[in-house]
């Protein structure tokens, strides 16, 4: 068994102009000390399949349907109460824009201690020498010095740093991490990858991560999920994806990187993405691909085995690049 | 040269955004500037634009000095030297239509009347890849890309000779970044102009720039042809840069020697003495400390470096410190 197993995950929108179905039919599992990447342009769902597992979605206006199910336990039925127990202890999230999700008026230490207080129940002396602890295992030097320091006194780096330890504080067992290094430089991106690839080497943390770059997948993902349009169109451990692409999405993302430039010209993909208001039974690729043929604008192609742990949402899949 | 750029200084009160920085820009060329945040880079686009006024050195545009020219004076120029930016949402006016966005360079510069303003906003639309029904929308009708080919056909209209590009693919998904990029590179091809493009991206400017020049701290490090640069960088910063941007491929990132750089950039209020870098160097030594290396080019081929460890027969290697 997974550690979490999402199960024919739908998450919809109530907005004025009608649902807005975010999610669709998601099914995936993420095994202790697994890092997984969700991956996919801008809207592909990637960040509201994640959030639905702390629920971190706003509730009055949130339609979710299918199974989520962490250690066994189904959490989509879970009241409140008890959510707030699951988040910060058994899944945390660590967000893209670390100077908005630290509070300016407290000193970080503080802000890492209060979560041990509340969780874990420390006294205030044992609180304050684990935050030390945590700031330390997330690479932050002098940290007994930065303990006493307020956001606005560190970097981009520093602050997503303590971010981490906020969110890895309470040993969860799956730690959601939304693009977190996309707002940072590339020289302190590899750092904060580092430290990720630390906790998950140390203490088994299982991680979700939320990316749209291709490069961070490569670097540091075990396998990754290909997401288009709310639907999961491929999924498989990382080197076999970026070996063999099946899916033309998943082709087509990574030809029109710039690094993949063929006699000065970038691959593009013509069209583009379909309203999450519409939900045809066709794929959703369709007029997009280059591969696409009657039977693709006819009926949705299931999300099918290719190959061993490698699945694709494809009437024609490629056998490769 | 379309664009010389001589010891150019910015400050903030006590910010050295800019300091000391000197580059050119050929006809026809195309010149990638890159460097991370605070280094400077969008500062020096502004002061080639006279967005912001600089605190010295000089900035020529087409042979004239607009480093200090008035207003009034610097009006005429303006139809020389265009800008796009990253966001293409903040940088167009939500109040206008396309069209009227697209035409206002000509009609401000009185370059044509009402008619032949439509005809040329027709046309350039067109070498944008926008369809004519897009004149009669608005930006917020319009998807990242197209406002993005917006900014662009904006910039174009005047034809004008220098085009400062600050991010303008940075905020786009990669497909859409493609098909912005090809677009460039075609308009590029077709009207000649020489541009500057600021990015902190190095696969986008391996993809575009003629030449790079990588900035830390408000100067230039090293400078020189595309291919050079991602070839045999030359100065430790420029190394790491390249070693820590992430390749889409698991089995050659993972297999790479990666340069993993220590501490943060230093503030720009008070930049380290010596050399700028050397306290994130991993090859700093006693002199990095104490004198400031100077950008020169002792090796040839058009490639100076700011790195004491640069010479003659020698290139200095980040990734191996001794």
């Amino acid at each position: 068994m997974s550690l979490l197993e999402i199960t024919d995950l739908r998450v919809g929108f109530r907005t004025e102009d009608g649902l807005v179905q975010a999610v669709r039919d998601i099914s995936l599992t993420l095994d202790e000390g697994e890092i997984l990447a969700l991956c996919g342009e801008s809207g592909c769902g990637k960040s509201v399949t994640a959030m639905s597992v702390p629920r971190l979605l706003p509730p009055d206006t949130t339609e979710l349907s299918g199974s989520i199910k962490l250690d066994g336990r189904e959490l989509t039925t879970l009241p409140e109460s008890e959510l707030r127990r699951v988040r910060g202890k058994t899944v945390s999230v660590v967000f893209q824009e670390p100077m908005t999700s630290l509070n300016p008026s407290f000193t970080v230490g503080y802000q890492i201690a209060e979560v041990l207080r509340r969780h874990e129940g420390l006294s205030r002396q044992g609180a304050a020498k684990r935050a030390e602890e945590l700031l330390e295992l997330v690479g932050i030097p002098a940290p007994g010095r930065r303990m006493k320091e307020y956001p606005h006194q560190l970097s981009g780096g520093m602050r997503q740093r303590v971010m981490i330890a906020i969110a890895v504080a309470c040993s969860p067992r799956v730690l959601i991490a939304d693009e977190p290094t996309t707002a940072l430089d590339v020289t302190i991106q590899a750092g904060v990858l580092d430290v990720f690839r630390d906790l998950r080497d140390r203490l088994g943390t299982a991680i979700i991560l939320i990316t749209h770059d291709l490069g961070v997948v490569a670097d540091i993902a075990d396998r990754a999920v290909v997401m288009y349009a709310g639907r999961a169109v491929e999924q498989a451990p990382v080197a076999q994806l970026f070996a063999e692409p099946r899916h033309p999405y998943t082709l087509g993302l990574m030809k029109a990187l710039p690094s993949a430039a063929v006699n000065g010209r970038l691959a593009e993909i013509p069209g583009m993405v379909p309203s999450p208001m519409s939900d045809p039974d066709e794929c959703a690729f369709h007029d997009r691909c280059p591969r696409a043929q009657d039977d693709c604008r006819l009926s949705r192609p299931p999300l099918e085995r290719q190959a061993d742990r490698h699945l694709a949402a494809c009437f024609h899949p490629g056998g490769g690049k | 040269m379309i664009l010389r750029i001589d010891n150019l200084v910015k400050h903030y009160g006590p910010v050295r955004a800019v300091d000391g920085l000197s580059l050119e820009i050929g006809q026809g060329e195309v010149l990638g500037l890159v460097g991370e945040s605070g280094s400077g880079k969008s500062t020096v686009g502004k002061c080639v634009l006279r967005l912001t006024e600089p605190t010295s050195g000089s900035i020529e545009l087409n042979g004239t000095d607009i480093t200090h020219l008035s207003r009034r004076a610097m009006r005429p120029l303006r139809r020389d030297v265009h800008m796009v930016f990253q966001d293409p949402f903040s940088s167009l006016n939500p109040r206008f239509s396309i069209e009227q966005i697209v035409g206002e360079p000509l009609l401000r510069h009185k370059v044509c009347d009402r008619r032949e303003t439509a005809g040329r906003v027709a046309a350039m639309l067109e070498k944008v890849g926008l369809r004519q029904e897009m004149r009669k929308r608005y930006p917020h009708e319009l998807s990242g890309g197209q406002r993005q080919r917006v900014g662009l056909a904006r910039a174009l209209i005047l034809e004008p000779k220098l085009v400062v590009a600050d991010e303008p693919v940075s905020a786009l998904d990669v497909s859409v970044q493609a098909s912005v990029l090809n677009l460039i590179t075609d308009l590029q091809r077709d009207m000649g102009f020489s541009c500057l493009f600021i990015t902190h991206d190095l696969s986008v400017v391996e993809f575009l720039a003629d030449r790079i020049a990588v900035m830390y701290l408000g100067r230039i490090v090293e400078s020189g042809p595309t291919a050079e640069i991602f070839a045999q960088p030359r100065h430790p910063y420029t190394q790491a840069l390249l070693s820590a941007a992430p390749v889409a491929d698991p089995v050659r990132q993972r297999e790479r020697r990666r340069i993993v750089l220590g501490g943060d950039v230093p503030s720009p209020v008070d930049p380290p003495a010596g050399c700028r870098f050397h306290t994130r160097c991993p090859l700093a030594y006693d002199e990095c400390r104490s004198t400031e290396p100077a950008l020169t080019d002792p090796r040839g081929a058009g490639h100076p470096a700011a790195c004491h460890l640069v010479t003659a027969d020698r290139v200095p290697d980040a990734a191996a410190p001794l």
